[in-house]
């Protein structure tokens, strides 16, 4: 085990977290006013969590580079939140939901962490519905599930395409609760830029207003990262512009360790790059696959001519279309995982298949579906022997019903309408699982920092499943850290408040200051945006859907190279006392490029494919990752040594009690 | 009243009760007044008993009169209040694109027929006051008709009440139908509702421009 | 294509702002009004310049980052969409584009296009929830029944992003929309209404205080708001607040 210890407690699986809970020392609630705790991002994870602490009794300062919590990106979280409540009769329970989400994760994230967020899923629907999120209903008033990849049940609950906003807004009511009750202060529009050590414990934090650009002390007996993933170290991703790396790096190079940072999640159904000035990719919802055929034509000279612009989609006969998911993978069909729906796209388009001008994107196709709500739609009505046209009219109102949002998305941005013509759709980078590494408690491997939501990197392995993330914020924010937390505060009620007047506040803020004036010192002549893009086109080229060894090693020799360049000559204009958005850009800039390289590293070293982690070097003869749990069952935790290529590699070996590791296959 | 337009919803009711009860004053008003065009005795018979009934005199004269001011006031001491909350205006503001001119140019509208109730009162009800109270004439049941269609033999004075009455028009055509909003109804009726108010903000205003052209293109020959 | 933009430009929140012309040429009608102004701002600082600070966040019109008004109109002269879903195809070459922050006296600019929508907030910590606490230990989700009618209706009150466009396009700046999709929400199920009385009140208080006019029905918000929240959300907070006063 070597100096990880996961904490994960002994006995029997679905025992495991009831027994922990009431083994962990408590803090009573006298107690618990006299603590304090900094919480980092106020997305699902940290605004539930800073939610609960509050209400349990605990002083929260809340930090977000947004200007309300509830901007932050889980708000754009579209299709829906997993919970094995069972409710349609289809033979759910948390086990089944643990299984899956292992399965899904190809067996490469810890069995306890799991199964305690299977078990927890149940409570979040309760405790959302109880805050008046209003999910989708059926006519009997009931709550309505839809299915997800990976799974082969319903127990995806969900508000339109709009499940990750209700929810964010259910836990940023809860925070707003507590903030009326004066238990919560919310500091909006600032950001986090250093962790402070005090005799090795997170003692608080160097935050920088964004407005005045003053640059801030914060202390409290403990510091919660929820800060989210860091997709954009991809430039291009489905996150929002703001998302960054910075206060789950800067941890990270004060002695946290960053876990298995190559896995990253590559979307199947994004809306494909339309040119050069693309700031950002937008996700069509999973949801969609539940209805939508994806396929390309099935010969390449139809491709081709379809990339000129000769050929409409709708002209293709049934004959002539490839639907290759449902060819490749006949028991999950269009249902299969994310990143092998990914990778199957790619592969389509690498061979030539692709069908916009660029040749990268493949046909999400709503036409049979249109057809068979048309008809059942027409039969309930009472209508008898309905011409196309009415099936049609039909049909397109009830996709309309179920995606309306989605497809008007769809149509802005492409300027074509989905009802009549195929989507367009190609993967993008969407979510990141790698993340900080923490304990069972939700702790880094510094005492007192601790690390929920996207930002850890506990529960989803190498993949996660559709619906999965909401699940994990919530569950951990909820129901999981206001309680593991507790245990090491138990030691800190005699501490008494932490002062920020010492030396080691000192020496964290002079740091801070010196690298945000060196990057303002720089004068050089490229805007920060150049070189966000520059690493993005080599993280997506060379560590993106499909790795190897070769290019893997050139991207860290170019990321290295670029980021010696962009000291040299980013050009930031404006000063450090006041409000500065390029500089803000260039401080999360030149964390990607430190994490981008670390990311290579961790490509380069694990030799195995695996969830969204495809090496083209280990592969089946049918083209399928192909797993090597005997040398890579094991999380590959991160030890900042100076430079990413000087990280020191800890491993935590994953133990497999309750489930065989199987070849995923959903063929 | 300041307990009642102590919140912005508050006043949005005052505004809504003030003006439906005027609206309905209106109603009686051109019921009155058409009478002047069909029947001058009739005229006369109602012109007398509301000048003379004590109920009508001392109580809903009053009540009228508070209405008027309470629905102006209000409606300066919101227009003060809204003008304040936007205090840098913008260099373009395209109102046009998402709101009709009637229902962002209520306080030009009622400014106008404010000023139009200034002549009137001159020269109706101030008038009224002189003859009964200050002068303190007998009553004469006769009197009214003569007097009416005097009013509007100028030219000027009969434009004036055409313009006004347009500027009416208007100002009912956005404030009726939205005091039921105010007063919180807004429902499958709403568009029943919408289509009454609109054809009575057209039609009641009209009615009063009828009967100020019928007067001042039928004189009475001495 | 070539346009002129016309941007107000303001240093901080004490300074007085004024509008700037910004020629700009080779737009394309791919590229999102916000890639249009990034595009802007990368030439501003390759000479040197200091680029123009404008809100924008998720890119995907649902975060309520992204304001700017835009040729007298929140959110440009499109419907249902939020600037960062506008996209340049809607302009013709030559066209100039006004481009103005929301103003209101309760979103103070911070720096040209940037403004303060704290006030938003703070309404909704005034009663903006339902209180109960976090714990898990609520009734099964299925235990009460909710008519899909109102549950349905309550989403779509429950879509509001925030934006203040409402805020933005009404000419007494009226907060009510905003106001009224939160009231609606839960006033709409049966865990709402517990607090129905109390939550209204404070929050309708709360927005008089932040200093937003009053609602004088121009309907102006529900056209320009991009998730098409419908003024029948003010009347019902107009019902509620009714109801509260007579029963409070």
């Amino acid at each position: 085990m070597g100096i990880l210890d996961s904490k994960v407690p002994s006995g029997p699986l679905a025992d495991k977290w009831t027994k922990h809970k009431n083994d962990i020392d408590l803090v009573n609630p006298a107690n618990k006013r006299n603590i304090d705790i900094i919480m980092v991002g106020t997305g699902l994870a940290g605004a539930s969590a800073a939610a609960t602490l509050a209400e349990l009794g605990y002083n929260v300062k809340t930090f977000c580079y947004q200007d309300s919590p509830r901007r932050a990106h889980s708000i754009a979280a579209q299709g829906g939140i997993n919970a094995a409540k069972n409710y349609q009769g289809d033979g759910d329970s948390p086990y089944r939901l643990f299984y899956d989400t292992i399965k899904g994760g190809d067996y490469r994230s810890r069995e306890a962490n799991v199964y305690r967020l299977a078990e927890e899923s149940v409570n979040i629907i309760d405790q959302c519905v109880a805050q008046g999120v209003p999910f989708a209903r059926e006519y009997g008033g009931l709550l309505d599930n839809r299915s997800f990849g990976g799974v082969l049940v319903s127990r995806t609950f969900y508000a339109k395409g709009q499940t990750g906003q209700q929810l964010l807004l259910g836990a940023y009511a809860a925070m707003n609760r507590q903030i009326n009750r004066g238990k919560i202060t919310s500091y909006t529009r600032h950001e986090m830029l250093d962790v402070v050590l005090v005799d090795g414990k997170a003692r608080g934090i160097i935050a920088r207003d964004l407005i005045t650009g003053e640059i801030e002390r914060h202390a409290a007996h403990a510091v919660v990262i929820a800060s989210g993933g860091y997709g954009n170290v991809f430039y291009l991703s489905t996150n929002a512009m703001g998302s960054n790396v910075t206060a789950a790096w800067r941890v990270h190079k004060r002695g946290a360790f960053f876990a298995n940072p190559c896995f990253t999640q590559i979307h199947p159904t994004c809306i494909p790059v339309s040119g050069d000035h693309q700031s950002k990719l937008t996700l069509m919802s999973e949801s969609l696959r539940n209805d939508g055929r994806i396929w390309v034509p099935a010969k390449a000279e139809d491709a081709q001519a379809i990339r000129e612009g000769k050929l409409k989609p709708t002209k293709i006969p049934e004959a002539d279309r490839d639907y290759f998911l449902e060819r490749r993978y006949p028991a999950f069909g269009n249902l299969v995982p994310r990143d092998v729906a990914s990778r199957a796209a790619k592969e389509r388009c690498d061979a030539g298949f692709g069908v916009n001008k660029t040749g990268e994107a493949v046909y999400l196709d709503f036409a049979a579906a249109i057809q068979r709500y048309g008809s059942e739609k027409a039969l309930t009505s009472g209508i008898k022997d309905p011409d196309q046209e009415t099936i049609t009219k039909l049909g397109e109102e009830v996709v309309e019903a179920k995606y309306g949002n989605l497809f008007q998305m769809y149509e802005k941005i492409v300027d074509e309408n989905p009802y009549k013509t195929p989507m367009m759709i190609y993967p993008a980078v969407h979510y990141t699982m790698g993340g900080l590494w923490v304990d069972y408690n939700l702790q880094t491997t510094i005492p007192g920092c601790f690390c929920t939501g996207e930002a850890n990197f506990s529960d989803h392995g190498a993949n996660r499943l559709g619906a999965s993330a909401l699940m994990q914020g919530l569950a951990d924010g909820y129901f999981v850290l206001p309680y593991t937390i507790g245990d090491y505060l138990s030691d800190d009620i005699r501490t008494g408040p932490i002062s920020t007047e010492s030396e080691a506040f000192d020496k964290a803020e002079a740091e801070v200051r010196a690298n945000l004036e060196k990057l303002l010192n720089a004068k050089g002549a490229h805007p920060v945006d150049y070189y966000h893009k520059k690493l993005g086109k080599i993280m997506w080229n060379k560590c993106g859907m499909s790795r190897n060894a070769t290019e893997l090693k050139e991207a860290i020799e170019e990321i290295s190279a670029l980021r010696a360049d962009f000291y040299e000559n980013v050009r930031i204009p404006g000063g450090l006392n006041e409000m500065n958005t390029e500089l803000e850009k260039a401080g999360r800039v030149a964390d990607f490029l430190e994490l981008g390289e670390l990311f290579a590293k961790d490509a380069l070293e694990r030799n195995e494919s695996c969830g969204g982690h495809f090496r083209e070097e280990y592969q089946t003869p049918e083209g399928e990752a192909l797993r090597d749990d005997k040398n890579f069952r094991y999380v590959a935790a991160w030890e900042y040594k100076g430079a990413p290529k000087d990280a020191k590699l800890h491993k935590e070996d994953l133990v497999f009690e309750n489930v065989e590791l199987k070849t995923r296959s959903y063929k | 009243m300041s307990g009642l337009a102590k919140t912005s919803v508050a006043r949005k009711v005052v505004m809504a009760l003030s003006g439906l009860f005027l609206v309905l004053f209106l109603l009686l008003h051109v019921t009155i007044n058409l009478t002047s065009v069909i029947s001058p005795d009739t005229f006369n018979t109602m012109s007398h008993f509301m000048g003379y009934n004590p109920l009508v005199q001392f109580l809903m004269q009053p009540i009228l009169i508070a209405g008027v001011i309470v629905h102006f006031v209000m409606g300066i001491i919101l227009e003060i209040q809204n003008k304040k909350a936007r205090t840098v205006r913008y260099v373009k503001y395209a109102g046009g694109a998402n709101a009709p001119w009637v229902s962002r140019n209520m306080i030009l509208t009622g400014l106008v027929v404010l000023a139009f109730l200034g002549l009137h009162f001159y020269d109706f009800w101030i008038h009224e006051m002189n003859y009964k109270f200050v002068q303190a004439n007998p009553e004469d049941p006769t009197r009214y008709y003569a007097e009416t269609v005097e009013k509007f033999e100028p030219m000027w004075r009969t434009l004036i009440y055409v313009v006004s009455f347009v500027l009416l028009a208007l100002h009912l055509w956005h404030g009726f139908a939205s005091s039921f909003q105010s007063m919180g109804i807004n429902n499958k009726y709403s568009s029943g509702i919408r289509s009454f108010t609109r054809l009575y903000a057209i039609v009641v205003p009209l009615l009063f421009i009828f009967i100020a052209l019928y007067h001042h293109l039928n004189p009475i020959t001495h | 294509m070539k346009l002129l933009l016309k941007i107000w430009r303001q240093k901080d929140g004490s300074s007085k702002g004024k509008l700037v012309d910004y020629p700009i040429d080779h737009i394309e009608g791919d590229m999102s009004f916000l890639e249009m102004l990034d595009v802007l701002n990368q030439e501003l600082i390759e000479k040197g310049d200091e680029p123009v600070v404008f809100d924008h966040d998720c890119r995907e019109g649902i975060c309520g980052t992204c304001s700017l008004m835009i040729n007298g109109e929140p959110h440009g002269p499109d419907r249902l969409i939020t600037t960062c879903q506008l996209h340049m195809r809607r302009f013709n070459d030559g066209d100039t584009i006004v481009i103005e922050p929301f103003r209101a006296t309760a979103f103070p600019v911070l720096k040209d296009l940037m403004v303060d929508r704290s006030a938003f907030d703070r309404i909704q910590q005034a009663g903006g929830y339902i209180s109960v606490n976090t714990s898990g230990n609520t009734v099964d989700a299925n235990a009460i029944p909710i008519d899909k009618h109102h549950a349905d209706e309550s989403f779509e009150a429950a879509s509001c992003i925030g934006c203040g466009a409402c805020v933005a396009a009404c000419k007494n700046a009226s907060a009510m929309l905003f106001t009224a999709a939160k009231v609606s929400q839960f006033a709409l199920l049966p865990q709402g209404k517990v607090e129905a009385i109390d939550r209204v009140q404070n929050m309708v208080r709360q927005m008089d205080l932040e200093g937003f006019g009053n609602c004088t029905n121009t309907g102006a918000c529900e056209v320009e708001c991009p998730k098409g929240i419908s003024l029948e959300n003010i009347a019902r907070m107009n019902r509620e607040y009714l109801m509260a006063t007579v029963k409070g």
